[in-house]
């Protein structure tokens, strides 16, 4: 899948402009340390964390798009970094279990 | 007044006040009037060079002072076209231009006056300090002094021997803003080199929960790093406040964290555990009053028994 599915298969908004890209795999999580030691290399991190230390911690750990759940906003410091950063930036009104099962899904991963 | 107190600040704010003369921080070029000047000239003086307060001089040794307050008692009770002699305050407290600021602090505190005008050693007027002029000049020289702090650490980060990077980046606590961008650096400098990416994320690991560490915990501290071809290096050196029981820090779960900092997804107890797993050398002092110094080491070059 790329990060274009996540707009118009997963039925995420994007809140910055953004270039398609590959993703390699999906990581949910909303402590900081956690996606920093388990999130894969060119995967999309699904969390309610929206503030600009989400961004620097995706930008280390090789995050390409992050999924804000629950209809989260992004300050705006948050989108600055990610633009600078070249990280794509969603929302979803949908709960990071659904989420995660639809991204599972285009990513390929079948049932148990 | 000034918010700063002569007997406990922090040292390097009172090095700064005793350092600093009152010349470094005076308005110079007063404008002065002679003492047979009337109230309204003075007055015009005042609006017309925003001031509130001028020195009455002879041949140019301060005599004394006109302020606002004078001003308006004089329109008030209509004496506003006499001669400033008559109705100038005679009781002057004078600062010399060679004392310390921390004397025109104390002497804020002291006299309730908004100005003091300030003689050199023949005793001429040379200035005039206002309150506004101390805090406006300890914070230019404040930030002078964080200017030539910066350019030293620079100048530490020049080029070692060859092959070699050092860098040092101070990190401040409860920073989010710049949270991050020390670790980014490092991880720059290894793909840089080529370095391949598991060992980037390796030190990226290490680097950005040592950065989180001082941060959320410390008093404020140094992350440093050491590149060469066999190995990368990465030190977090804190002033503060230390840690009591190693072995709990070293506990997966255990924090200290307060509820905001982890609801910014921080403080899960995770930092030291993740460090320790990722490096291939870790080590861990502290003392509690004086600070914490954490060292990780990434072999760059693999070397026996190293972790996978």
């Amino acid at each position: 899948m790329t990060i274009a599915d996540l707009e118009h298969r997963v039925g995420c908004t994007a809140l910055i402009p953004y270039a398609d890209a590959e993703l390699s795999g999906a990581y949910t999580s909303d402590l900081l340390s956690d996606v920093m030691a388990h999130a894969p290399e060119g995967s999309v991190l699904i969390t309610l964390q929206g503030h600009r230390n989400t961004v620097a911690c995706a930008s280390l750990a090789g995050v390409r798009a992050i999924v804000l759940a629950g209809q989260r906003d992004a300050p705006e410091d948050m989108l600055e970094a990610a633009r600078s950063e070249g990280i794509a930036v969603f929302s979803s009104p949908l709960r990071q279990f659904e989420l995660s099962w639809r991204v599972a899904a285009l990513l390929g991963m079948g049932g148990v | 007044m000034i918010p700063i107190d002569p007997n406990a600040s922090p040292s390097a704010l009172l090095e700064l006040i005793y350092r600093l003369k009152v010349k470094d921080i005076m308005t110079g070029q007063v404008k002065s009037v002679e003492k047979d000047t009337s109230l309204r000239e003075i007055q015009r003086i005042m609006r017309e060079n925003k001031v509130s307060g001028v020195p009455i001089v002879e041949d140019s040794r301060l005599v004394g002072m006109i302020s606002v307050d004078d001003i308006i008692r004089a329109l008030d009770q209509g004496y506003i076209d006499s001669p400033a002699a008559v109705h100038m305050s005679r009781k002057l407290v004078v600062l010399e231009d060679d004392m310390p600021v921390s004397f025109a602090i104390s002497s804020f505190e002291k006299y309730q006056y908004g100005r003091f005008p300030v003689i050199n050693r023949a005793r001429e007027l040379v200035g005039i300090v206002t309150s506004r002029d101390v805090t406006s000049g300890l914070l230019m020289e404040m930030n002078r002094s964080l200017e030539e702090m910066e350019r030293v650490l620079n100048l530490q980060a020049a080029p070692g021997p060859i092959g070699q990077v050092k860098r040092v980046f101070l990190v401040q606590q409860f920073d989010y803003e710049n949270a991050g961008r020390a670790s980014t650096e490092l991880k720059k400098i290894l793909q840089d080199r080529g370095v391949d990416r598991t060992l980037q994320r390796k030190a990226a690991v290490a680097s950005y929960e040592l950065e989180m560490n001082l941060v959320n915990h410390s008093l404020g501290g140094r992350l440093i790093f050491h590149v060469d071809d066999e190995q990368a290096t990465i030190e977090a050196v804190d002033q503060g406040p230390g840690i009591p029981d190693l072995a709990k820090a070293m506990t997966e779960g255990f924090s200290t964290a307060n509820d905001w900092i982890r609801s910014l997804g921080f403080g899960a107890g995770m930092g030291l555990p993740n460090t320790k797993r990722v490096a291939d050398e870790f080590d861990l002092q502290s003392a509690v009053g004086k600070g914490t110094h954490v060292k990780a080491v990434i072999h760059l070059k693999p070397r026996p028994g190293d972790k996978p």
